[in-house]
């Protein structure tokens, strides 16, 4: 077992980390107030590869490992956890699951502009009524001869409005199990912005990650070409949970961004600041509460390393990224209120960068799948 | 067309510098990354390349470690990379070390070379000249803005207040600033590629048309009397209660006593 990291990937960090602390970071607050898309941002990443880092480059990407992904939202999301979900949102829940389940025309059509990031994504699970339920489903679609009429909304979607191309989850059939239960059957559907009859709702204000766009999505009578339809009619909850284990180690990556950021400037902070004659930094309290934050970011980086890498490596990795998002998630958002608390009255300004990363720390606990959600998986795995 | 890019691996600024007791610096000990100017260089053979069409190859003489910058470089987009190591030529000043670039360059084809106008940690300038003096190709120096036209290159090369603008035909070369662009970033997939790529390692007797007399610490005319790190400021004087007015009398009146002002 070998923890190093291969030059490659060494050499990746690097430049993640240089473009994040040069054209992320000095933006990072502005984003944040304003609550302005970073879409400057998202063009030089275009530019450079940041959007399609783990598709094949045979489809418009870059050839590289979900680790060098993870790294990517990591190293971002210590300056801007804005800007490192949506990478995640675009990458992991759009570019990902044409990639898996797309046809060579879809991939052709699709996947080849999202990879080159010509186009953005965006994934449409949630509904005001279905979360964690995603069987609590509203959206239908009927076919119609050649073309799919979809009817419904979607709510809290990442990349809203902004995306080009939505993996959007509808109901196509409604069944009776054996036992004569009620089932709804969910296909995937690829949807394009400006498709007649697809409009955007109203933007949400956020505690956090205030620079990503997100709105609701209105779908009505809006007619989707049947070869839009993602994998085969019915597949839809399979796709959406398999993309969403997928998603998970995106978001893991940037809880354990937001918690190596915060982390970062605190130690920094407690090495300045004076009181009692002293650095707080050497006063033992502070002494034990950098070690064991230290920790806690190191258990979570391993674990969202191990995770991206039984991505590339096994065909389930549901436990793995479970358990990642939820460690990495609660300890982005205990890590981000020690270290306002280390920075006292300062902490809570917003002049300081740890007040808008516990702010943003709090959605990793929530977002594509709660930390509950990840107890069930992690449980259901364990209890068979 | 060719293109011979040389780069320069040196000590990272933001890190700490450190010598050998001999006063030389210890490169394997510090924080390195590409000279800022040869990246420019680097960054200028790319644009020519995606304009005109070029193979670029990159050089560079150092440690074995000196291998990063080539990969960094071939991950930002440069064709073939080329490292001249070994233990000879370790100390090397500016005239050892443009014989030795010069002998790897004689076994390679080139219509151009670009050099970064000088590297932050010796900051003499005199590697790029040095070479196409060697060479017995035409140099411009300084340059801020690069053209083909068929068989030459038209260069704005900078001055204090102004530019020139100068025609060479090729092969010829060329030293860039800074300024001269942005570089840009490697590429993820660049990076991994660049790994995949092999990298051509030259030593002492690959150089063509070099005598042992010029390399190395023995070949070099330069003596190192003393070396140091940047030298800490003093304390300064600190002056308190002054009125905003006072305070800016003061300052003034400090300088003109100083003859800053």
């Amino acid at each position: 077992m070998d923890f190093s990291l291969s030059k490659e990937h060494e050499m990746a960090r690097k430049l993640f980390k240089d473009f994040a602390e040069n054209e992320v970071k000095p933006l990072a607050q502005e984003v944040d107030e304003t609550e302005k898309f970073p879409s400057g941002t998202v063009e030089k990443m275009k530019n450079n590869g940041f959007l399609g880092i783990a598709v094949p480059k045979e489809y418009g990407g870059q050839g590289c490992d979900p680790l060098a992904y993870v790294m990517c939202v990591e190293e971002l999301s210590k300056v801007c956890a804005t800007t490192g979900v949506i990478v995640s949102a675009h990458s992991s829940l759009c570019c990902d699951p044409i990639m898996t389940y797309g046809t060579e025309a879809q991939k052709q059509k699709f996947l080849i502009p999202l990879a080159k990031g010509e186009k953005l994504g965006a994934f449409g699970l949630t509904e005001p009524g279905a979360g964690t339920d995603a069987q609590g489903q509203q959206t239908k679609a009927v076919l119609d001869g050649d073309t799919y009429i979809l009817n419904g909304s979607k709510c809290f979607i990442t990349n809203g409005k902004e995306a080009d191309v939505y993996i959007i989850f509808a109901i196509t059939d409604v069944v009776k199990d054996v036992k004569g239960r009620t089932k709804k059957i969910i296909s995937a559907f690829i949807v394009e912005k400006g498709t007649p009859g697809f409009t955007f709702g109203t933007k949400e204000k956020k505690m956090g990650i205030r620079g990503s766009a997100t709105y609701e999505l209105i779908f009505t009578d809006c007619r989707i070409p049947k070869e839009n339809l993602l994998g085969k009619e019915g597949e839809g909850f399979h796709i959406a949970m398999h993309t969403l284990d997928g998603g998970r180690i995106g978001i893991a990556a940037q809880a354990l961004g937001i918690a190596e950021g915060a982390l970062d400037r605190t130690k920094e902070y407690v090495m300045e600041r004076k009181q009692f004659g002293r650095s707080i930094g050497q006063q033992q309290n502070t002494q034990f509460r950098i070690a064991d934050m230290a920790v806690r970011v190191e258990a979570s980086q391993l674990l969202v390393y191990k995770a991206a890498i039984a991505k590339a490596t096994k065909k389930n990795y549901s436990v793995e990224a479970a358990m990642a998002k939820l460690y990495a998630a609660e300890t982005a958002m205990a890590v981000t209120t020690e270290c306002v608390q280390l920075h006292g009255g300062y902490g809570y300004i917003r002049e300081y960068d740890v007040e808008r990363m516990m702010r943003d720390a709090k959605i990793t606990e929530i977002y594509e799948g709660t930390s509950e959600v990840q107890r069930m998986v992690i449980a259901a795995s364990l209890l068979k | 067309m060719k293109i011979v890019v040389c780069i320069k691996q040196v000590p990272d600024t933001a890190g700490e510098v450190k010598f050998k007791p001999d006063g030389s610096l210890d490169r394997a000990a510090m924080l390195t990354i590409m000279n800022h100017d040869d990246k420019a260089g680097l960054e200028a053979a790319l644009r020519l390349k995606e304009k005109y069409g070029a193979e670029v190859t990159v050089l560079t003489m150092g440690l074995p470690k000196a291998e990063d910058v080539l990969r960094e470089a071939m991950a930002m987009g440069a064709d073939k990379a080329v490292l001249v190591t070994d233990r000879v030529l370790g100390g090397a000043d500016t005239w050892a070390t443009s014989t030795t670039l010069a002998g790897a360059i004689r076994n390679m084809e080139y219509d151009l070379i670009i050099t970064g106008r000088q590297a932050i940690d010796g900051d003499t300038a005199q590697v790029g000249p040095q070479i196409s003096e060697h060479l017995g190709i035409p140099v411009i120096s300084y340059a801020q803005k690069i053209e083909v036209e068929g068989d030459s290159v038209i260069v704005e090369r900078q001055y204090e207040d102004r530019y020139h603008v100068l025609k060479a035909k090729m092969p010829c070369l060329i030293t860039a600033l800074a300024e001269l662009n942005e570089p840009r970033y490697m590429t993820p997939g660049g990076i991994f590629d660049a790994y995949k790529k092999e990298i051509t390692v030259w030593g002492r007797k690959d150089l063509k048309d070099v005598d042992d007399s010029d390399l190395g610490l023995a070949g070099s005319p330069t003596k190192i009397a003393k070396a140091s790190d940047k030298v800490r400021k003093g304390a300064g004087i600190k002056v308190d209660n002054l009125g905003a007015a006072e305070a800016a009398d003061y300052v003034v009146n400090t300088l003109k006593e100083k003859f800053v002002i």
